[in-house]
C-alpha cells in the first residue's frame, strides 16, 4: 500500500515538473523543474529497486550536469518577450515530438506487460553487484569504447575553448617555485638622505 | 489490530529519526561555541565565556537573538526560491545521516548504496548555495555562488576518486561492510595520501577556510548570504556546521575505521563503539577549527589549480596504484 502510494507521489510530481519545465516563464525556474523531475525519477527508480541507478541519476544528473545547467541559464541575458514568442513558434513542432515519444513508450510498454520473458530474473545477487558484474566482463568492449567516446568528447571540448592570446600575464607555478632566495632579494644598506639605488650601482 | 501496528512502526521510525536529529542539533550547536572558543584559545584571547559557566548557553543566547530579529526579504528577490534555498541546505546537511551506522547495526537505514547515498547528498549541496546567491538578487551573492558551484563540483571529482580506492579495497558500497574490512587495519594507513585528499576536499566541499571563497568577507562581504537575516541566516549557518559534522562521519567511516577501537584489546575494545566514532568525529572537527585558525584564504586560481591539476590526477594514479596491487597480491575482495 505505502510503495503504491510512493509511485502515484513520485509519478505525479514527475509528470507535474515536467510540464513546468516547459511552462515556467523564468527559465531559472525551469532548470529547478528539471531537477525536481530528475529527483523524483530517483525515487522511482528506488521503488523499482534499482537502487544504483537512482543514486546516479542524483549524483550525475542532478549533481554535476544540472549545476552545470543552472549556471549557464543564471547568466543568461533573457528577453521575457522573444521567448514566449519562441513558445508559440515551437509549439507544433513540440507537440509532434511529444506524441511520437509517447507513441513509442507505450508500444514498448504493451509490448514488455504481454511478453514477461523481457523482464530480469531475481538472482538474489543486488543490482549494484550485478550490474558491475555485467558491465566488467560480457560488456567490456561496448564499455571501454563508451569510456573513448567520451574522452574524445573531453578532448575536443578543451581544444574548442583552449586559446593562448598574446599579452595576457599569465602565472607560472614552476617558474615561481624554482626561484631562489639570492635572485630575488638583495640587502641594501641604505644611507639616510640617499636612496637604495642611485649610490649602489651594482643593479 | 493491523491499523494499531502501522502506527506503532511509524511513531517507532520518527522516534529513531528524532534520536538521531536532536544530538546532532545539539551538537551543531555546541560546535559554534567550540569553534569561536579554539579560535579564541590560539589567538590568545578567551573567546564567549560570559553566558553561563564557561559560555555553555551562548549557543542558546545565540539563537534567541537570531529569532527575535526581522526576516528580510531584499526588493527584486524571487521570494519562493529565496525562501526554499536555506530550507534546503539545511535539510540536505540533515537527510544525509539516515544511512551512517553509529556501531554495529545502529544505523537507520542500512542501504546497499551507502557510500553514493552519500556522495549524492554532498553533491547536491551547492543548490542550497546557487539558488540562495541567485534568488538574492545582489552582485556579491551571486558571485559567491557561482564561485561555491565551481569550487564544490571541482573536488567533488576527486573525492570521487577518493572514494573508489576505498570500495577498491572494500568490495562493497555498505557503509557498515566498509567499517568491518577496517577492523585489521584502519585505512587511514595504507591510503595515507588518499585520506590526507579527502580531508582537504571536504574542507573545499563544506566551503571552508582556506577554500571559504564563496563567503570571502574581503571581497563579497559575506558571499551567498549577504541579503540573509533572522532564521533564514540562521538555517544556512546550522547547515554549514551539521555539514562539516557530516563530512567527519564520512572521513571517519572511509578512513578512520568508523566504530571500531584503534585497539583491539582490553581498556580499549571495552569502551562502547558509538563513544569512539563521536571521539574520531570530534579529533576532525577540532582540526577543521585548527586549519581556519592558521591557514590564510587561497587565491581563487590556486583552488582551481590544486583540485583539478593535483588532486584529480594524484587520486586516479593512486587508484590505478590501489587497483593494481590488489591485483598482483590476488587480494582484490569480493
Amino acid at each position: 500500500m505505502i510503495s503504491s502510494f510512493f509511485f502515484y507521489l513520485f509519478a505525479a510530481v514527475t509528470c507535474l515538473a515536467g510540464l513546468m519545465v516547459v511552462t515556467a516563464r523564468n527559465p531559472v525556474h525551469s532548470v529547478l523543474f528539471l531537477i525536481l523531475a530528475f529527483f523524483n525519477a530517483a525515487g522511482l527508480f528506488i521503488l523499482l529497486q534499482a537502487e544504483f541507478l537512482a543514486m546516479l541519476l542524483v549524483v550525475v544528473y542532478v549533481g554535476a550536469v544540472a549545476v552545470l545547467f543552472l549556471f549557464v541559464v543564471m547568466m543568461l541575458d533573457i528577453n521575457f518577450v522573444e521567448l514566449r514568442e519562441g513558445f508559440q513558434k515551437y509549439r507544433t513542432l513540440g507537440i509532434v515530438i511529444g506524441i511520437i515519444l509517447l507513441a513509442e513508450l507505450f508500444t514498448t510498454f504493451f509490448q514488455l506487460t504481454s511478453d514477461s520473458g523481457a523482464l530480469p530474473e531475481a538472482t538474489g545477487v543486488h543490482n549494484t553487484a550485478q550490474l558491475g558484474r555485467v558491465l566488467y566482463t560480457e560488456y567490456v568492449y561496448l564499455f571501454q569504447l563508451a569510456g573513448l567516446i567520451l574522452l574524445v568528447a573531453m578532448i575536443g571540448a578543451i581544444a574548442l575553448t583552449l586559446r593562448s592570446r598574446p599579452g595576457v600575464k599569465r602565472q607560472n607555478i614552476s617558474t615561481q617555485n624554482s626561484r631562489r632566495r639570492e635572485d630575488t632579494v638583495r640587502l641594501a644598506k641604505v644611507n639616510s638622505g640617499e636612496g637604495a639605488e642611485a649610490k649602489e650601482g651594482s643593479n | 489490530m493491523m491499523e494499531n501496528n502501522w502506527y506503532i512502526e511509524l511513531a517507532w521510525i520518527v522516534a529513531k529519526i528524532l534520536a538521531v536529529i536532536v544530538p546532532l542539533l545539539i551538537a551543531v550547536a555546541y560546535l559554534t561555541l567550540a569553534e569561536r572558543r579554539v579560535i579564541g584559545f590560539m589567538q590568545l584571547r578567551k573567546g564567549p565565556n560570559v553566558v553561563g559557566p564557561f559560555g555553555l548557553f551562548q549557543p542558546f543566547a545565540d539563537a534567541l537573538k537570531l529569532m527575535a530579529k526581522e526576516t528580510i526579504l531584499p526588493a527584486g528577490a524571487d521570494k519562493t526560491v529565496f525562501m526554499i534555498a536555506p530550507m534546503l541546505t539545511f535539510v540536505l546537511a540533515l537527510v544525509a545521516w539516515a544511512v551512517i551506522p553509529f556501531d554495529a547495526g545502529l544505523v537507520l537505514a542500512d542501504i546497499n548504496v551507502g557510500v553514493l547515498y552519500l556522495f549524492a547528498i554532498s553533491s547536491l549541496g551547492v543548490y542550497g548555495v546557487i539558488m540562495a546567491g541567485w534568488a538574492s538578487n545582489s552582485k556579491y551573492a551571486f558571485l559567491g555562488a557561482l564561485r561555491s558551484a565551481a569550487q564544490m563540483v571541482s573536488y567533488e571529482v576527486s573525492m570521487g576518486l577518493v572514494i573508489i580506492n576505498v570500495l577498491v579495497c572494500v568490495g562493497s558500497l555498505n557503509l557498515s561492510a566498509i567499517v568491518e574490512a577496517q577492523r585489521d587495519m584502519w585505512f587511514a594507513l595504507p591510503l595515507f595520501p588518499m585520506f590526507a585528499v579527502f580531508f582537504i576536499s571536504t574542507l573545499a566541499e563544506t566551503n571552508r577556510a582556506p577554500f571559504d571563497l564563496p563567503e570571502g568577507e574581503s571581497e563579497l562581504v559575506a558571499g551567498y548570504f549577504v541579503e540573509y537575516s533572522s532564521m533564514s541566516f540562521a538555517l544556512f549557518f546550522l547547515g554549514e556546521y551539521a555539514n562539516m559534522i557530516l563530512m567527519s562521519a564520512i572521513t571517519t567511516l572511509l578512513f578512520l575505521g568508523g566504530w571500531l577501537s584503534p585497539f583491539d584489546f582490553a581498556p580499549f575494545n571495552l569502551i562502547p563503539g558509538p563513544i569512539w566514532f563521536i571521539l574520531k568525529i570530534c579529533l576532525l572537527l577540532f582540526v577543521f577549527l585548527w586549519v581556519r585558525a592558521t591557514t590564510p584564504r587561497y587565491r581563487y586560481d590556486q583552488l582551481m589549480r590544486l583540485g583539478w591539476k593535483v588532486f584529480l590526477p594524484f587520486s586516479l594514479i593512486y587508484v590505478v596504484l590501489t587497483a593494481g596491487y590488489l591485483v598482483a597480491t590476488d587480494s582484490l575482495p569480493g
